[in-house]
């Protein structure tokens, strides 16, 4: 009753004309596409690739470990088996290990740009942005020239060898060598370049992602910063306090929001992304976002795929629910 | 007094070298890669492993490789494709988003709680899961409509133009939308309450007081869908059809046979078309009438878009 109240007001009515083609969008192309996912991954594959509807949980159960058909080493089915946990746990980790590492770099140039004098702020900003909008797939690409064998590190460090040798050398002998006989150093003796194997790597999708993704955390991170009065800084200062303590006690306090919201701009992608392991990590890192890719297009099981993606969705929505529940959803996702 | 004012030096410009410094580094890092880029493109090597020399071939000479794209009709093609998927998609999540925003932020509906949190559903979870949610979507509906139509051959249908550009929109939106609600945000209602006052109707209100005065935050939410759509790989790649391939997914291609330095031509040339874009409407932003943008822009681009057209 109070609904068709509402409705007749013209208030209401203008508003729901105002959205409905948004409505339209998101019901279709967003609400009935991810329910039609759970319902895929509640069926089963046919021999001939055909989705059959049925109400099973088994390829959740074989994503946990649950091995139907194929023998886990020497035992036979069901057994268990940790290839898929495995890859979740590993995306897991490269998603915490990349936030980390690009909260790291990118806050000094936040830091920097924010503190810079207000004119050149927009040109180092400008300076920031230039590379998010040159093609992603064209970024990562450009990482396979500098790392392979052949790549543009390797050709430096074959340039300065000569130098680095004795250095080296004398490193060797005198510490290393030594040294090896207590740690466990796997290095090699002092002789001939030898290149670097650094593609198709961990290292390797590491940087990566933290190349494709630092943007994403500076701009939210300066938006913080460059709110914060400097007039606080002198503040702490005039009152007595070091550079690490006012650091420690006002601006990293107040560039929290912008933390957060990085986190959650850099985290989430970085879950789903299959493009930067697929070309740098080669055939070693297989992610849960290669996972799903191929169950689509090579190993042809959409209803395993769609297992994968609904576990991907909770586990990231978990982290992302606790992170707001902590810290709010910034206004900063706006700005950037 | 006022002199000894200007020479002092707040505490917020005294700035470490150490810190200078690590944001040089991290600058460095930034570019280091596109250089390399560049760099390649002029590479003698057809296999582009080791830069062998300046490549001096035929009548563009160093520029060898970029005369070879510009023959390349898979290269145009997919470059009319992009563009054409990209305008497209702007204009309609830049009217939608903007509606959006309109209602959320001035209006009381039923629906209004439900709205928003589908619109943030986009942005809190991975682009995979859209896209392949997307692909089942589109490949039940399509194998139903074909059977239930009975279509044969070439009239049935599939993944192509049309479903690209409908996911696109479906992503762009949501950011528009967030765009254009901070711009309402700080915009006073009494404006508009005065224009009607003043006897203007709601639609004259809306076109002389509420879109100049919103503009910048469409401008800016219109740029955004456009860089989205533009850079977007993951739902492209789940949504394309045969004859709908775009330049990311084509040089995802390429990288997995042999890598020409024409993949990396074709990068510069992408990379230098995004920085001139940049430049200018950034250049455009700071001029006082906010639609001469989209004029200026719309003129500039035309000629490009002619030319680049598939079927040429």
């Amino acid at each position: 009753m109070n609904i068709l109240k509402r409705l007749r007001d013209k208030n209401s009515r203008r508003g729901l004309w105002l959205i409905s083609p948004t409505l339209l969008w998101m019901i279709g192309l967003l609400i009935i596409p991810l329910i039609l996912v759970v319902i895929t991954s509640l069926g089963q594959r046919d021999p001939d690739g055909n989705v059959i509807y049925t109400f099973s949980v088994n390829n959740y159960l074989r994503l946990i470990g649950y091995s139907f058909n194929a023998p886990c080493g020497d035992t036979p089915p069901p057994c268990f088996d940790d290839l898929y946990i495995t890859i979740l746990w590993r995306s897991l980790v490269l998603a915490f290990q990349t936030t980390v590492l690009v909260i790291l770099v990118g806050y000094p140039l936040a830091y920097y740009v924010a503190r810079a004098p207000a004119r050149w702020r927009n040109l180092l900003l400008f300076l920031i942005l230039i590379p998010l909008w040159t093609n992603f797939v064209i970024r990562v690409y450009a990482w396979i020239m500098i790392l392979r064998s052949q790549g543009v590190i390797n050709n430096l460090l074959e340039a300065v060898w000569p130098v680095i040798l004795p250095v080296y050398t004398v490193l060797y002998n005198l510490i290393l060598s030594p040294l090896s006989a207590f740690l466990p150093l796997h290095l090699s003796a002092p002789g001939a370049f030898q290149p670097l194997e650094m593609l198709y790597t961990p290292g390797a999708v590491l940087v990566g992602m933290l190349y494709e993704f630092l943007p994403f955390m500076i701009l939210p991170m300066y938006t913080s910063l460059e709110k914060i009065e400097p007039a606080l800084y002198e503040a702490a200062a005039d009152l007595g306090a070091s550079a690490a303590r006012t650091f420690w006690r006002v601006t990293l306090p107040l560039s929290a929001p912008g933390i957060v919201a990085g986190t959650i701009l850099v985290f989430i992608p970085v879950m789903g992304t299959f493009i930067v392991s697929d070309i740098l990590g080669g055939r070693q890192v297989i992610l849960v976002g290669n996972l799903i890719q191929r169950q689509f297009l090579d190993a042809r099981d959409p209803t395993f795929g769609s297992a994968a993606s609904i576990i991907l969705m909770v586990m990231t929505l978990i982290v992302t629910i606790f992170y707001t529940r902590r810290f709010g959803f910034g206004e900063e996702i706006a700005s950037a | 007094m006022a002199r000894l004012y200007d020479h002092h030096t707040p505490m917020s410009n005294r700035r470490s070298p150490w810190l200078t410094l690590v944001s040089l580094l991290v600058y460095a890092f930034l570019y280091a890669p596109i250089a390399v880029l560049m760099v390649y493109a002029f590479n003698s090597s057809r296999t582009n492993i080791v830069f062998e020399g300046l490549v001096n071939q035929g009548p563009c000479g160093p520029f060898y490789w970029f005369c070879r794209l510009s023959n390349n009709h898979e290269v145009l093609s997919a470059a009319g494709n992009t563009l054409t998927i990209a305008l497209t998609s702007t204009i309609a999540s830049t009217i939608i988003g903007t509606m959006a925003a309109l209602a959320l932020q001035r209006y009381h509906f039923p629906a209004k709680t439900f709205s928003e949190v589908s619109l943030y559903i986009p942005i809190v979870i991975p682009e995979i899961v859209m896209g392949i949610g997307i692909l089942v979507l589109f490949s039940a509906l399509f194998r139903w409509l074909n059977g239930a139509l009975s279509l044969e051959g070439d009239r049935r249908l599939a993944l192509g133009l049309g479903t690209v550009i409908v996911s696109h929109i479906a992503f762009s939106i949501p950011f528009v939308t967030l765009v254009v609600r901070a711009r309402l945000h700080g915009f006073d209602k009494a404006v508009e309450e005065a224009a009607m006052d003043l006897g203007a109707n709601e639609w004259i209100t809306f076109w002389r007081v509420t879109l100049p005065m919103i503009a910048p935050g469409v401008l800016s939410g219109a740029m955004l869908a456009f860089t989205l759509s533009l850079d977007d790989f993951v739902i492209t790649f789940f949504t394309n059809g045969p004859g709908s391939t775009t330049l990311p997914i084509y040089i995802y291609g390429l990288l997995r046979r042999i890598i020409t330095p024409e993949v990396n031509a074709l990068s510069t040339v992408w990379i230098l078309i995004v920085l001139i874009a940049l430049l200018v409407t950034q250049w455009l932003q700071n001029a006082e009438d906010p639609f001469r943008a989209v004029r200026i822009l719309a003129r500039a681009f035309s000629p490009l878009f002619q030319w680049l057209r598939p079927g040429r």
